[in-house]
């Protein structure tokens, strides 16, 4: 799908800011809200606008700390259908956040979260290891989450600029 | 014994401290302010440039470089000016790195005027211009441009103030404080009159990389008119690298020699960590660049059509940072206007009349700061003018 330039712009900004106000976005690309609106509209059906979702720092919030791991699988792909049925089978499961086909030293690399490390342990072995085509699993665990998505957690941004200046 | 003369210098006694000052202090003393009065971006320099910097004080390059400035910057100055804006000029001798624009205008202007020379600036206009002709022993001969033609110089306005001791004329575009950029059209106008009275230009175009709607055009790209200009531009607004202090000046050899001896002797050369950052910056900061550029874009359309939704008539500025609203509908002057929102809606904008007498009825108002900010900037004036 070809997008325009002011359709690029507005997923640009929607990608930064999901909650821009559409009259505010209109103005910054020189449109009109209406005009906004349709180009936003077409995005979503046509699924280049996925969905609109919220970074939130968990650590924050008191009892929902929780774990994240990244998984490394090696698996052996079927004929037929490679490494697509496997993925599927892995990121049907909730606590699975992303899948991705790397290249390299492995084959899917897995995003998980859970409560405990525990919890996490328990999904790997029992449900992804004893998965057939799974041959392997290298389980990390994320200590500290500095950036993610392009936002930066912890940030210091106060504006250090003097206040009037020629 | 107690001192008895002024020992300060009759030019330095006689010049104006700037109107920003004032409301720097006034505004500095308060909290909770919106501040659109900064000329500078409001981005972080990138990463890559500072990282490149930290790499050359871990390796030890802390010595003075060439007077003119790091060979191989020079030679980056040369490409980019080549690559951007269609001028040429010899790293070997046409080039000189600088302490910022700033420094590139004091040495031009210092470098060219003799005692009572004339020197015409173009107004409203950085605060400096007018100062640093006085400090080099010249007279600043002020043109106003006016609302009416967007602030643009219209080339009469040269002819009416040209005298035999007329030396030269500056020239910035896209302009602090007004955002107006001249188009090839305009300074080819613009260049005939100067080709006439046989003046030198000396184009300060910093803000270059800001221009929005249309292709750049730099004066020395002009037909004839690279033998009599001194192009000043630098690092400080497109690649947000203001507290580095880099600049640069490029000109013909006869001018660069005579400019390279003042450099010498009151500079020996602009800091060189900031010059190894500026290699990197002109290596690989185009697409940082270009994505702060389109960030501003966006947040001038923004605030120059809420500015004249809520009643403050604005022209679409072309560059630069600013928005250069008119406040004649309030009938404040713009000293009233800008002190009357500062203190009752805590926001901070600079009074036109400080950057010449044809500001006055106009505030400048800089939008290189967060969405956040400009729209909570435009909520408080709205709340202000509703209030007159
Ligand atoms: C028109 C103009 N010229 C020159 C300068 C000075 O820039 P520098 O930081 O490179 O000295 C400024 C800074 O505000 C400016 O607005």
């Amino acid at each position: 799908m070809k997008l325009t330039e002011k359709e690029i712009e507005i997923v640009e900004l929607l990608e930064k800011h999901a909650r821009l106000p559409i009259d505010t976005m209109a103005k910054m690309v020189s449109l009109s809200v209406s005009e906004v609106e349709d180009i936003i509209k077409k995005l979503e059906e046509a699924k280049v606008i996925v969905q609109y979702a919220t970074i939130v720092d968990w650590r924050k919030v008191d009892g929902h700390e929780g774990v994240t791991a990244m998984i490394d699988v090696k698996v052996t792909p079927k004929r037929g259908v490679g490494f697509d049925e496997v993925a599927e089978r892995i990121y049907r499961f909730p606590e699975v956040k992303s899948v991705y086909l790397m290249s390299g030293a492995y084959d899917l690399s897995v995003v998980i979260e859970g409560r405990s490390m525990s919890e996490i342990a328990h999904f790997v072995s029992e449900k992804l290891s004893t998965l057939d085509s799974v041959i392997s699993t290298t389980t990390h665990f994320i200590l500290k989450k500095y950036k993610h998505d392009g936002t930066v957690f912890e940030q210091g941004d106060q504006d250090r600029r003097i206040v009037v200046a020629p | 014994m107690q001192k008895t003369k002024t020992y300060v210098s009759d030019t330095v006694s006689r010049l104006k401290p700037s109107g920003i000052r004032r409301f720097f202090d006034l505004a500095a003393s308060m909290e909770g302010v919106i501040s659109l009065g900064v000329g500078e971006p409001d981005f972080i320099t990138p990463w890559s440039v500072r990282e490149a910097c930290i790499l050359s004080l871990e390796q030890g390059y802390t010595s003075y470089t060439a007077n003119a400035g790091l060979w191989e910057l020079r030679k980056e100055i040369s490409d980019y000016l080549a690559r951007r804006f269609h001028v040429l000029y010899d790293p070997a001798d046409e080039i000189i790195v600088t302490v910022g624009a700033s420094q590139a205008l004091d040495v031009s202007l210092r470098a060219i005027v003799n005692p009572g020379d004339e020197v015409i600036v173009v107004e409203p206009s950085f605060v400096s211009y007018a100062p640093l002709v006085s400090l080099a022993g010249g007279v600043p001969i002020p043109i106003q441009t006016s609302g009416k033609h967007q602030f643009k110089l219209q080339p009469e306005q040269i002819e009416q103030v040209v005298t035999p001791k007329t030396k030269a004329l500056i020239i910035c575009s896209p302009n602090n404080p007004t955002g107006a950029v001249l188009n090839a059209e305009e300074l080819m106008q613009i260049a005939h009159i100067v080709e006439k009275h046989d003046l030198l230009v000396i184009s300060d175009e910093i803000y270059a990389e800001l221009c929005y709607d249309e292709q750049y055009t730099s004066f020395p790209a002009i037909d004839r008119m690279r033998e009599r200009t001194i192009l000043i531009n630098g690092f400080s607004k497109g690649f947000a690298m203001t507290g580095w202090r880099l600049g640069f000046i490029a000109a013909p050899r006869d001018f660069a020699t005579a400019m390279l001896k003042i450099h010498q002797y009151t500079m020996m050369c602009a800091p060189t960590m900031a010059q190894y950052a500026a290699i990197e910056a002109l290596q690989n900061g185009a697409a940082d660049v270009e994505q702060m550029k389109k960030s501003y874009r966006q947040r001038r359309n923004f605030f120059v059509q809420s500015l004249n939704e809520i009643g403050l008539s604005c022209h679409m500025p072309g560059g630069a940072f600013y928005a250069f609203p008119s406040i004649q509908s309030t009938g404040m002057t713009s000293e009233q206007f800008a002190e009357r929102l500062l203190l009752e809606e805590k926001v901070a904008v600079v009074p036109g009349h400080v950057f010449g007498r044809s500001g006055e009825g106009y505030i400048r108002c800089s939008y290189a700061s967060s969405l956040e900010q400009l729209q909570e900037a435009i909520r408080r004036m709205k709340r202000f003018l509703e209030r007159l």
